[in-house]
C-alpha cells in the first residue's frame, strides 16, 4: 500500500510569477498563500502545492491585489466560495469562541488547581508535623 | 471525584472518533447552498451563443461541472445518461478547464447527456461556483437558488434517495 | 518459505505474548513467584520470535520477493539497496512490525534489567506490556499482515515513494518509534504501581531512566522528522503543525512534564497520582497518535493509506486499553496518598508549574488538531486549524516554560528565598537582555520587539545553563575534577535546557529575519537576495539509480568570492512517474541559503531555457537542529546518571539513610 497521495507533495516548489507586484503588496502575497488551504492536497496551503487548483487561487488572489483589495475582501470572496475551510486561521466566529479561548481558560483552570493544591498539602501537613510532635512526646513520657 | 474526569474525556473523544470514521474527512460541502447560482456568462459549445445563469432558471436543473480529462467524469458518465435519457432531467454540462475540440470527441465517443453544454476553458465560473474538483453536480430549483452539491461522480443512490426527492418537490 | 516463516514466527509470537499477558497477572494476584518468573522468560521469547518476523520481511525486500504483496507495493528492481531496507517500514504494514518490534526491544530490556525492582512489579510491568503487544500482533495478524502474497507475482515492484528516498528517511521513523513506544515502559509501571497501591521514592527512581530514554528518542525523532522535511519537501519550512506532527508533539510535550514530575516525586514523594496519570497520557497520546495517522479520521501529508476498518481496530484497541487504565486510575489513585507540603516557590512548585504549562500545550494542540472533527461532527460547517492557530497559542504557553528554565537550578527545594534567587539571576538576567538586542543589532540592523523578547529568552536560558555548570565546578577544588565530579544528572539537565534555549534563539532568529523569494531566470542570469548574489548556470538532464533527474547548478557569491556552489534538483522516478523536488542547502553555523528548482518556463527548452526558483536566506537555521541534538545529548547524560546504575548493596544503604531523613 503506498502512502496516499503523497504524489501531491512531490514538487512542492512553485515559484509563482509574481511580478507586477510591489513589496508591500508581494509581502501580502506571501502571508495569504501561506494562510490559504489547498483543498485538494493532503493537508498544504497554496503557496507550496503543485495542484492546478492551488495555482488558479494563487493567480485569483494576486488578481485581486493588484486590484486593490484588502486582505478581507480577499478571504471573503474565497469563503463565500469554498467555505471556512480554506482559511488555516479560523475565523472568529461563535463556533470557534472555544477554540480560540480554550488554551487561556485551561490555563487558568490548571493554575488555579496547582495553587489549590499546594494550599492543600500545606494544611495535611501541619497536621501531620502536630501530630509527630505528640507521638514524640508520647514515646519519651512512656519510656 | 476528579479522578474521573480522565475517563469522561476519553469517552467523549472516542464518540468523536467513531463519528470520524463514518466520515470523509477531504469532502468540502459548499457554502452556497441555500443561495442564488452564481453568476456567470460563457459560450455554449455548439454555436458559440451566450449563455448566463439566467438560463437557468424556471425549472429544476442539474448544473454538471465535467471535463474530458477527469477520470471521475468517466466513472459516472452511464448515471447521467440513464437520468437524462429515462428521467428525462434537464442536465446543463460546465465544461471545466477544457478545450472544444477535445470535449467534442468526447461527447461524440461517451454521448451527451448534456441538454447544453458551456465552455468554461478558463475555469473562472469553477472558481466562483466553489468547485475543487470535478466532476461535481449542483441541483437548481426553480427559482436558480442551489438546493445541493454532490461533490464527486454523480451515483444511483444519490439520485434516489437525495437528489430526486428535490427535483419533485421543487417543480414550478 | 521466508514470507512464511516471518508470518508463522508472528502467530507464534502473538501465542506467547498472550503467555506473558496472563500468567504473570495469575501469579500476581495468586503471590505465585513462579508464575510471575514466566513473564521474563515469555517476553524474550517473544522478542526472540518478533525479530525473527522482522528479519525475514527484511530479507523479502533485499531479494526483492515481489510475490509479497507488500514488497511489491514498496520496492522496486532499480531501488537501491539502503533504500530497499528502509521500504520495510514504509508503508502501513510494514511499519507496524516495526513498532512491534521495538515494543518487543524494549520488553526485553524491561525484562533483562529489572534487578532492583520487586518481582511483583517486574511480572505487572511485562503483562502490561504483553497487553500491548497482544494488540499490535492481532491487529497486524487480522488486518494489516505485510506477508500477504500476491498472485501473479508481479515482473517489478510498484517503488518506494519517491519521498521517502531520503537519508532522513532511514532513521526518523525508527527513532520516533524508540520513543512513541518507549512510553509504554512508563505506562506499565505507572499501572503497575496503581495496581499494588505502592508508589515512592524506590519506584520514581526505576521509572526515571526508562522514561528519559524514551523521551530523548522521541526528541530525536521529532527532530529528525524536522530536519528531513526541511531538505526534502522544497518550501523550506520545518514545522506545519499537520495533525501527524502534532500526534508525535503531544505526547513529548506530556513526556516532558512526566520526566520533571518525576523528579517531584523521587525527590519528595509529592505528585504521586499526578505523575501516574501523566505516565498513562503519555503512552495514551502515543496510541491516540497511532490511531490518527492510520485511521483516515484526518487529513495529513503523512497518513498512511486510510481504512476505516483499520481505523475501528485501533479505536477499540485505543478504548480497551486507555478506558481500563483510567478506570483503575479514579479507582486506585487516591490511595496514592503524597507525604508533604509544597510552596509554590520552591522547586518543586516550579516544576508543577512548569507541569501546568506543557500539559495545557498538549492539550491546546489536541484541541486544535479535532476542532475540526468536533465542528464536523456537530454539522455546524467545516473549518480548518493551521499554523496561524497553533502558533498563536502555543507561543504564549512556551514563553513561561523558557521563563522557569532559567529558575531551575537555582530555586531550592523545599522553600526557596526570593532575595537570594534574585540576586544569583541578576547577572544572566542583564546579560540576556543586552545579548538579545545586540545580537540582531549587529547581524541584521534591526530589533524588533519580537526578537528581543524571543532572544531574551533563549540567552536567558542559555546563560543560566552555563551559570550553573559554572558554579557547580567551581566548589569543587579543581577544575578538572569539577568537570569530573559534576553528576551526570545534573550535566544533562544543564546541557537539555541550553539545547531549548538554543532551539529558541534559532527559532526567534528564522521566523523573523528569513528572507524568501521566486523568482525566473535565464541560465546565466543572477540576482540578488539579502547580499548574496545567485548566479543560475543551468539545468542538465542526468540519471539516478532509479530516477531521471534535471540536475541543476546555482553559484552563490558573497563580496564577490564564490561562496557555495548548489545543486537542486527535480527527479522523475521512472517506477511511478513521480515528480519529487530535491532542494539545494549550503549551511554554515550562522545561516543557510536554500535554493529550490521550480518549473521550467520555457516549454521548448527545460535544459536551455528560464526555470522558476525559489531562494531562501534563513539565518539560524542551524540552531533548531542543534538544539535538538544538546536535548538528546543532555537526555541521554540524565538517563545514565549514576545514582541509577548503583549496586543492589549500595541502593538498600541509600534506601536506609533516606528513611531517616
Amino acid at each position: 500500500m503506498l502512502l496516499a497521495l503523497l504524489p501531491m507533495l512531490a514538487s512542492a516548489t512553485n515559484a509563482a510569477d509574481i511580478s507586477g507586484l510591489n513589496a508591500e503588496q508581494e509581502a501580502r502575497y506571501r502571508t495569504l498563500t501561506n494562510q490559504l488551504r489547498c483543498l485538494v492536497c493532503q493537508n498544504q496551503n497554496i503557496a507550496d502545492s503543485d495542484a492546478p487548483l492551488a495555482a488558479d487561487l494563487r493567480n485569483q488572489v494576486k488578481r485581486q491585489l493588484l486590484a486593490g483589495e484588502s486582505n478581507q475582501q480577499i478571504t471573503d470572496y474565497l469563503t463565500e466560495r469554498y467555505g471556512d475551510f480554506v482559511l488555516y486561521k479560523p475565523p472568529f466566529k461563535a463556533i470557534t469562541l472555544l477554540l480560540w479561548f480554550g488554551p487561556v481558560l485551561l490555563v487558568l483552570l490548571a493554575l488555579g488547581m496547582a495553587y489549590a493544591f499546594a494550599r492543600r498539602s500545606r494544611s495535611t501537613a501541619k497536621t501531620v508535623a502536630v501530630d509527630e510532635d505528640k507521638l514524640r512526646k508520647l514515646l519519651e513520657e512512656n519510656k | 471525584m476528579r479522578y474521573l474526569i480522565p475517563v469522561v474525556v476519553l469517552a467523549a473523544l472516542v464518540v468523536l472518533f467513531a463519528f470520524g470514521l463514518q466520515h470523509d474527512p477531504r469532502e468540502v460541502p459548499s457554502p452556497l447552498i441555500g443561495k442564488p447560482a452564481p453568476a456567470f456568462n460563457l459560450k455554449l459549445l455548439d454555436d458559440g451563443t451566450s449563455y448566463s445563469n439566467a438560463d437557468l432558471k424556471g425549472r429544476p436543473v442539474l448544473v454538471n461541472f465535467f471535463a474530458s480529462w477527469c477520470e471521475g467524469c468517466q466513472v459516472e458518465h452511464p448515471v447521467l445518461l440513464k437520468l437524462a435519457r429515462e428521467f428525462n432531467v434537464e442536465i446543463i454540462g460546465m465544461d471545466y478547464k477544457d478545450k472544444p475540440e477535445d470535449v467534442t470527441n468526447w461527447l461524440a465517443r461517451h454521448g451527451s447527456p448534456y441538454r447544453k453544454v458551456v465552455m468554461d476553458e478558463e475555469g473562472t465560473a469553477g472558481l466562483d461556483w466553489g468547485v475543487y474538483g470535478v466532476p461535481e453536480t449542483f441541483v437548481l430549483d426553480a427559482a436558480g437558488t442551489i438546493v445541493y452539491k454532490q461533490i464527486g461522480p454523480m451515483t444511483e443512490q444519490a439520485w434516489r434517495e437525495k437528489i430526486a426527492p428535490l427535483m419533485a418537490g421543487a417543480k414550478p | 518459505m521466508i514470507p512464511e516463516l516471518g508470518h508463522f514466527a508472528l502467530i507464534l509470537a502473538l501465542g506467547v505474548a498472550l503467555i506473558q499477558v496472563l500468567v504473570p497477572a495469575y501469579g500476581v494476584w495468586k503471590r505465585d513467584a513462579r508464575a510471575m518468573a514466566v513473564a521474563t522468560s515469555a517476553a524474550q521469547t517473544q522478542a526472540l520470535l518478533v525479530f525473527i518476523s522482522f528479519g525475514c520481511l527484511m530479507a523479502s525486500f533485499i531479494n526483492l520477493d515481489f510475490s509479497v504483496a507488500y514488497v511489491a507495493a514498496n520496492s522496486n528492481s532499480e531501488l537501491p539497496m539502503i533504500y530497499r531496507i528502509t521500504a520495510v517500514w514504509g508503508a502501513h504494514e510494514g511499519s507496524l512490525l516495526l513498532w512491534v518490534a521495538i515494543l518487543a526491544g524494549w520488553t526485553l530490556a524491561v525484562s533483562v534489567f529489572n534487578r532492583r525492582l520487586p518481582a511483583d512489579i517486574t511480572a505487572t510491568a511485562l503483562s502490561v506490556l504483553g497487553v500491548v503487544s497482544v494488540g499490535f500482533l492481532l491487529f497486524m495478524l487480522l488486518t494489516s499482515n505485510p506477508f500477504d502474497r500476491l498472485f501473479p507475482v508481479p515482473q517489478d515492484g510498484k517503488d518506494l515513494n519517491p519521498l521517502l528516498q531520503d537519508p532522513g528517511m532511514v532513521i526518523h521513523p525508527p527513532m520516533l518509534y524508540m520513543g512513541y513506544v518507549g512510553f509504554s515502559v512508563a505506562f506499565a509501571f505507572a499501572i503497575a504501581a496503581l495496581v499494588s497501591g505502592r508508589l515512592d521514592a524506590a519506584w520514581a527512581r526505576w521509572t526515571r531512566p526508562w522514561t528519559t530514554t524514551a523521551w530523548l528518542f522521541m526528541t530525536l525523532g521529532i527532530t529528525l522528522g524536522s530536519w528531513w522535511a526541511y531538505h526534502v519537501l522544497g518550501w523550506g519550512g520545518w514545522w506545519f503543525w499537520d495533525p501527524v506532527e502534532n500526534a508525535s508533539f503531544m505526547p513529548w510535550l506530556v513526556g516532558t512534564a512526566l520526566i520533571h514530575s518525576l523528579a517531584v516525586t523521587e525527590k519528595r514523594g509529592l505528585l504521586k497520582s499526578w505523575t501516574v496519570l501523566l505516565a498513562i497520557l503519555a503512552f495514551g497520546l502515543s496510541l491516540l497518535g497511532t490511531f490518527l495517522v492510520r485511521s483516515g479520521v484526518i487529513v495529513s501529508v503523512h497518513a498512511f493509506a486510510s481504512d476505516p476498518a483499520r481505523g475501528v481496530f485501533i479505536l477499540g484497541f485505543l478504548t480497551t486499553v486507555l478506558g481500563a487504565s483510567f478506570l483503575l486510575y479514579a479507582w486506585r489513585a487516591p490511595k496514592l496518598v503524597s507525604e508533604g507540603e509544597m510552596t509554590l516557590f520552591s522547586r518543586e512548585g516550579l516544576l508543577l508549574i512548569n507541569n501546568v504549562f506543557l500539559v495545557v500545550a498538549s492539550a491546546s494542540v489536541l484541541l486544535g488538531t479535532l476542532y475540526p472533527l468536533v465542528v464536523d461532527a456537530l454539522k455546524l460547517g467545516k473549518i480548518s486549524v493551521g499554523p496561524p492557530y497553533f502558533n498563536a497559542v502555543f507561543i504564549p504557553l512556551f514563553a513561561p516554560l523558557l521563563l522557569m528554565v532559567g529558575l531551575a537550578a537555582t530555586v531550592s527545594w523545599k522553600r526557596a528565598k526570593a532575595g537570594e534567587v534574585i540576586r544569583h539571576l541578576r547577572a544572566p538576567f542583564i546579560i540576556a537582555l543586552i545579548a538579545a538586542i545586540a545580537v540582531p543589532l549587529l547581524i541584521h540592523e534591526r530589533a524588533p520587539v519580537a526578537v528581543i523578547a524571543g532572544g531574551f529568552l533563549g540567552f536567558w536560558a542559555i546563560v543560566t545553563a552555563l551559570q550553573e555548570i559554572w558554579r557547580r565546578i567551581r566548589a569543587k577544588t579543581g577544575f578538572v575534577s569539577g568537570l569530573v565530579g559534576v553528576p551526570r544528572g545534573v550535566w544533562g539537565m544543564s546541557l537539555a535546557h541550553l539545547g531549548l534555549g538554543v532551539w529558541a534563539l534559532g527559532v526567534t532568529f528564522v521566523s523573523s529575519f528569513s528572507v524568501e523569494k521566486d523568482v525566473r531566470l535565464a541560465p546565466g542570469q543572477s540576482i540578488d537576495l539579502s547580499g548574496y548574489e545567485f548566479r543560475f548556470e543551468g539545468v542538465e538532464p542526468r540519471t539516478g539509480p532509479n530516477y531521471d533527474s534535471d540536475f541543476g547548478t546555482v553559484t552563490i557569491e558573497h563580496s564577490g568570492e564564490v561562496v557555495a556552489t548548489v545543486h537542486p534538483e527535480k527527479r522523475l522516478f521512472r517506477a511511478t512517474q513521480q515528480m519529487m523536488t530535491e532542494a539545494a542547502v549550503d549551511h554554515t553555523p550562522f545561516r543557510d541559503i536554500y535554493v529550490a528548482l521550480g518549473e521550467p518556463l520555457d516549454a521548448q527548452g527545460a535544459h536551455t531555457g528560464d526555470w522558476a526558483l525559489r531562494l531562501y536566506y534563513k539565518p539560524m537555521m542551524r540552531l533548531v537542529w542543534l538544539g535538538g541534538a544538546l536535548m538528546v545529548l543532555g537526555g541521554l547524560l540524565a538517563a545514565t546518571d549514576r545514582r541509577y546504575r548503583l549496586s543492589r548493596a549500595a541502593e538498600s544503604r541509600v534506601a536506609s539513610n533516606s528513611v531517616v531523613a
